[in-house]
């Protein structure tokens, strides 16, 4: 017996973010994506439109990763200690189709790199890979204000997503996003009133909504999923229902979440799963990018990507 | 909730005089500012005094329709102003109102049909202003039947209680209040609700009116009202308002919640 949907007609809709700029834009990219623009709810394709789907970035750091495990860091093989070669082998043998750099050699613990370092790193990078590119600090945040104005005047014209701003420091990041003409992370700690005062406090900098994507912090499945994945829901309903400060992109660091629990460090299949099932959830609840670590876990999201939106 | 915006009124003198000397400028200002402040509609309304009530509705509902593409609420005792707003009208209308009387109903239902325009019901008729909530919800199930006999979608019906000012009919306004509540399920679907809020201080102290305004609509919001015709200028009333709403849930707090909800 076939379920009757209430189909709604909501007054909002998610704003669309771009991520990477193209030689026609002044960039170098050989692509750009689209994430957000929905007008309905998660996978509700009857209701309204739902013109972007998910995407998925694969993780990388410039420097060897640091407590990835040796099962998940087999998946890569010897590239994993050359950051540019483990950048180029995600878009060439796993055809990633964005990359997410995490500066953490800048870290005070993890190398201490200065901002012109980190700039040239990723200059290179630029060079190395073609795809669009999301660049997040090493979350100490007085390194961060240092290291990203510098890190995102390098990538001036690429229209880079850039994170992550929170709410007791989100000035800097926002000030240098905004000049150099990129999109923001905005972190909240699992807690919908600081993600919307959040994007409140940065738009009022003069970011538009079009240009900021909330990561709302997500635990993996067994260790807080279900509490994101609240929040998601929520904040859609409110941004649909009209709310615009609301009304933002989601991105979810599935990988970073999932591969520090003891199931998936157990054995690598179950890591595997215990990835792309906390994915797949959070897809569900809104995600709009997925940023991830392993490949088979980032292949098994994508069929269930692209089952979904039929293609 | 819909905020109609009640200043562009020919009770005003600043509103008279604009009207009178053909000031596009001054009552366009006027639609901005209230907008501005969180209307969602504009009462247009060009007073007692109008000379020329026929070409003033007209002039005024082209005048603001140059400045915002919100809808018009056209507000005037005679069914011909009215009707000489709804023919100038580009922009949605709330047919501002049609009381319980055959009279009004025959002429103000068929045209809010013709012209898809929203309506609202004054629960009132010949016999006098109602004395208690039953005798309210009598008027508004009269209005409620005539609508639907006539095939006029209740959920563009917005009925109002009649609200009375505190120094004249205080012992009534818990009634009203009540009635708020009931008219919601006189029907299904329900119609919506409305007040004229500044009725209910009208004539009392000056320095009193912007309190007992926000304190009777945050009662009458917990009651169910759908929309309020106010001044939205009047800030405080508007944080009330704005408060309210987020006490029932009907958006997501945050620290800077007044100015995100202008931000809207």
């Amino acid at each position: 017996m076939e379920t009757q949907l209430t189909l709604e007609k909501w007054p909002g809709m998610i704003s669309t973010v771009t991520i990477g700029a193209k030689k026609d834009e002044g960039g170098s990219r050989l692509n750009s994506i689209e994430i957000g623009g929905q007008k309905s709810l998660p996978l509700l394709f009857q209701e309204g439109q739902l013109p972007n789907k998910p995407r998925i970035a694969y993780e990388i750091w410039d420097i060897p990763p640091v407590d990835w495990g040796n099962q998940l860091e087999s998946a890569y093989g010897k590239s994993i200690n050359n950051p540019l070669a483990w950048a180029e082998q995600c878009v060439k043998e796993f055809k990633a189709e964005i990359l997410c750099l995490k500066l953490q050699s800048i870290h005070p613990d993890f190398g201490n790199k200065g901002p012109q370092e980190a700039a040239e790193f990723v200059g290179q990078l630029l060079k190395t890979v073609g795809v669009p590119l999301i660049i997040t600090g090493c979350d100490d945040n007085d390194k961060d204000n240092l290291v990203i104005p510098q890190v995102s005047e390098a990538v001036k014209k690429e229209k880079c997503l850039i994170g992550l701003a929170v709410q007791d420091n989100y000035k800097t990041l926002t000030a240098s996003v905004l000049a150099d003409g990129h999109s923001i992370i905005a972190q909240s700690p699992i807690d919908i009133n600081i993600a919307k005062q959040l994007n409140i406090l940065i738009s009022d900098m003069g970011l538009s909504f079009e240009r900021i994507v909330i990561d709302p912090t997500i635990g993996a499945l067994g260790y807080g999923l279900e509490y994101a994945y609240s929040i998601m829901e929520r904040a859609r309903l409110a941004a649909l229902s009209g709310d615009k400060t609301l009304a933002c992109p989601f991105i979810c660091f599935v990988g970073q979440e999932t591969w520090k629990t003891k199931e998936a460090q157990a054995e690598i299949n179950q890591g595997i799963a215990w990835e792309a099932i906390t994915a797949t959830s959070l897809i569900q609840s809104g995600a709009d990018l997925l940023v991830m670590r392993h490949p088979k876990a980032i292949e098994k999201v994508n069929n269930f990507i692209k089952k979904l939106y039929k293609e | 909730m819909l905020i109609i915006g009640e200043l562009i009124n020919g009770m005003y003198p600043e509103i008279a005089k604009a009207i009178l000397v053909k000031d596009k400028k001054a009552i366009q200002d006027v639609a901005k500012e209230q907008l501005f402040c969180g209307a969602g509609a504009l009462d247009i309304n060009c007073g007692p005094a109008s000379k020329n009530p026929l070409v003033d509705m007209r002039w005024l509902v082209e005048t603001v329709q140059e400045a915002t593409d919100k809808p018009l609420c056209l507000d005037a005792s005679k069914p011909e102003v009215i009707s000489e707003g709804l023919k100038a009208a580009k922009n949605k209308t709330i047919i501002n109102s049609t009381t319980a009387d055959n009279s009004k109903l025959d002429i103000l239902v068929p045209l809010a049909k013709k012209y898809e325009s929203k309506l609202i019901g004054i629960a009132i008729n010949e016999k006098g202003i109602p004395q208690n909530t039953d005798q309210r919800v009598q008027l508004a199930a009269d209005i409620i039947n005539y609508c639907q006999e006539y095939g006029f979608p209740i959920e563009d019906l917005y009925l109002d209680p009649i609200l009375l000012p505190i120094n004249v009919a205080q012992e009534q306004l818990g009634d009203i209040l009540k009635s708020i509540r009931e008219f919601k399920i006189l029907s299904d679907p329900s119609p919506k609700t409305v007040i004229g809020l500044s009725n209910i201080s009208q004539g009392a102290a000056l320095s009193k009116r912007s309190l007992i305004n926000r304190t009777f609509l945050i009662m009458a919001v917990a009651c169910g009202l759908d929309s309020v015709i106010l001044n939205p200028k009047d800030n405080e009333l508007v944080d009330a308002l704005i408060t309210t709403e987020l006490i029932l849930n009907k958006n997501i707090y945050c620290d800077s919640y007044l100015e995100a909800f202008r931000k809207k």
